[in-house]
């Protein structure tokens, strides 16, 4: 062994001091959201209950439930990821299997970039402006869905092309040898080998799309509706607003109500993000190659 | 017979134009326009967004007053104004609050889950992160109405606390788990064989850090913060909620400001389609476009600089 010099020591402390120093920094970052979401349990755990979730909002919206408000977020995701996923899959398809490295594909990427960068509000103005107005759509799910869905396009790729990339070269490879078509292989060999990828990114989506306010505001979701929405045509309360609507909007509203929505909100988009996670991870265990 | 073949069916029989073929063209053909579609989205949205401002930006756009002016005045009846300067500044101000927070907590974050953590903490940390990123801008809002609201007042002893603070506070939070993701990503792109080297020159561990990983990474970690930025930049609800809302050019954290992207999600219900209001706020809309547009732009430029090199 060599003896400690002074230096030595003196570089041992400096680590320990900066490690300690890191992190605290991280732990900084971590604290205050924990008592905040624990500040959210016990002011809004009160509230929940099957009732809350399964029932209207009564007395103009100081209480009763959040159904209509629930199920509205569940079609605008619905109608979202059936615009989506395929357009998001092909691209994805587009940009790992047949693109090559050139301007070209460098644009598209700048593209997808930027689209996930654009603000919310300006999607919305877009929402406004494309489907609610040009298309003549009016404020409706659809309206609302297929700006949403053109916002979130960006995880369907980024996360699809991901999933492709992992399959092997030499799978691809092989079944060309066998003759197959470019199609053919995509779909017998790299597809399958690719989908659950595919669908933890599609989780993900949803917990992106259930979350959001702003496209929505102007686009489908409405303040208050006194009934339930009958095709893709008409408007729909969405949790989201509902959460603004609550706590900005209507006076009256007992302190519980808008920390109940609050929670349910986080509670369903944590939870998608969770099965998002705990399955990439159970993939990873057990992949083959 | 004779044992030759004509030309013609020994061509056919070469040709692999069969149904499979045409299936595989007509795929390459579906999933090309799904790979330009963003393409074709970004211009679409700057084409709505600019062709219903457009009548604002060709009639009644003064450069002068739209950018210098403070007053942001559209309901008045006899004289409407339309200044952005104080909803900029409410933007500037929220957004450089937020990244005195984020920056040095995501940083350090960063170095700590990409260099210091290991195994299991690592993976926890990552998660943790993850989740953080997920959390809806509207809980945010929400956050700042109902929890840091009052405790701003009780702490400064002030009558409101929506204001620069609050927001800034928030958003720095919000911001924060994704700067951290992307900057580790970062650190990560830096190769082993640098850390290799310094250690095996007796480097310390905070020594390969500082004089190696850091430097390496510069760009990346750039980029990191400019994207942060950009999502400061663009944020809605948040900064609707927790602001205060009130047209404003700060000159204390305990200000309300108004921010540009709020202006247009609490107006844009209450203007009729088509209407001089109505187009000023799609004005703002195309402005915001292009600054994320170039944040976005450069971002991206700066982080693919160290990859090439």
């Amino acid at each position: 062994m060599f003896a400690q010099s002074s230096l030595n020591v003196r570089n041992k402390r400096v680590e320990s001091l900066f490690r300690t120093l890191f992190l605290l920094m991280t732990i900084l970052l971590i604290i205050p959201v924990v008592i905040i979401l624990g500040t959210l349990v016990a002011k809004g755990g009160g509230s929940l209950s099957i009732d809350f979730l399964f029932t209207d909002p009564t007395n103009g919206m100081t209480a009763g439930g959040i159904f209509p408000a629930l199920l509205g977020t569940i079609l605008i995701v619905v109608v979202a990821l059936i615009a989506s996923v395929p357009l998001g899959v092909a691209a994805a398809i587009y940009l790992n299997e047949y693109a090559g490295d050139n301007w070209f594909t460098r644009l598209i990427q700048l593209a997808i970039i930027n689209l996930a960068g654009v603000p919310s509000i300006v999607h919305a103005l877009f929402g406004v402006g494309a489907f609610v107005l040009f298309f003549g759509f009016g404020t409706s799910i659809l309206a609302a869905s297929l700006t949403l869905a053109i916002m979130t396009l960006p995880v369907v790729i980024v996360s699809t092309r991901e999933s492709l990339r992992s399959v092997p070269q030499a799978f691809r490879e092989a079944c060309w040898n066998m003759g197959a078509t470019r199609w053919q292989t995509i779909r017998r060999v790299v597809l399958p080998n690719a989908v659950s990828g595919i669908l933890t990114g599609i989780i993900l989506e949803v917990s992106r799309t259930a979350g959001e306010t702003a496209p929505i505001m102007f686009t489908g979701a409405a303040f208050f509706l006194p009934f339930l929405p009958q095709s893709v045509f008409d408007q729909t309360m969405a949790l989201s607003l509902h959460l603004f609507v609550v706590s900005t909007q209507v006076p009256g509203v007992p302190e519980g109500l808008p920390y109940g929505v609050a929670l349910v909100l986080i509670g369903l988009v944590l939870l998608m993000n969770s099965i998002s996670i705990a399955f990439r991870m159970y993939l990873r265990g057990k992949k083959k190659w | 017979m004779s044992s030759t073949k004509p030309v013609e069916s020994m061509a056919a029989e070469f040709d692999r134009r069969n149904f499979d073929w045409y299936v595989d063209k007509f795929v390459q053909i579906i999933v090309f326009i799904a790979g330009i579609s963003a393409i074709i989205f970004i211009i679409g949205i700057f084409v709505f967004i600019t062709a219903e401002g457009l009548g604002f930006v060709l009639d009644d756009f003064s450069f002068k007053e739209f950018f210098l002016s403070p007053f942001w005045e559209p309901s008045d009846e006899d004289a409407p104004e339309y200044g952005i300067l104080a909803l900029i500044a409410g933007t500037a101000s929220v957004t450089g609050l937020a990244m005195i927070v984020a920056i040095p907590f995501s940083l350090g974050a960063a170095v700590f889950i990409g260099e210091f953590a290991s195994g299991k903490t690592r993976e926890t940390l990552k998660v943790l992160v993850e989740l953080l990123a997920a959390i809806p801008s509207v809980v945010w809002g929400f956050i700042g109405l109902s929890i840091m609201n009052p405790l701003i007042i009780e702490l400064f002893d002030v009558p409101v606390g929506l204001n620069v603070l609050n927001a800034g506070i928030i958003l720095g939070l919000m911001a924060a788990p994704i700067m951290t993701s992307i900057a580790e990503d970062a650190l990560k792109a830096v190769p082993d064989r640098y850390r290799e080297a310094a250690e095996a020159l007796g480097a310390t561990r905070w020594q390969v850090i500082f004089k190696t990983v850091l430097p390496a990474a510069k760009n990346g970690l750039l980029g990191a913060v400019l994207l942060g930025v950009g999502r400061g930049f663009g944020e809605t609800m948040a900064v609707l909620m927790a602001t205060g809302h009130a047209v404003n050019i700060p000159s204390s954290l305990f200000d309300p400001v108004r921010a540009l992207t709020a202006t247009i999600a609490a107006e844009l219900g209450e203007t009729a389609v088509g209407s001089q209001h109505y187009q000023a706020l799609f004005t703002i809309g195309i402005f915001l476009f292009l600054i994320t547009f170039v944040i976005n732009l450069t971002a991206d430029l700066i982080v693919r600089g160290i990859r090439k090199g």
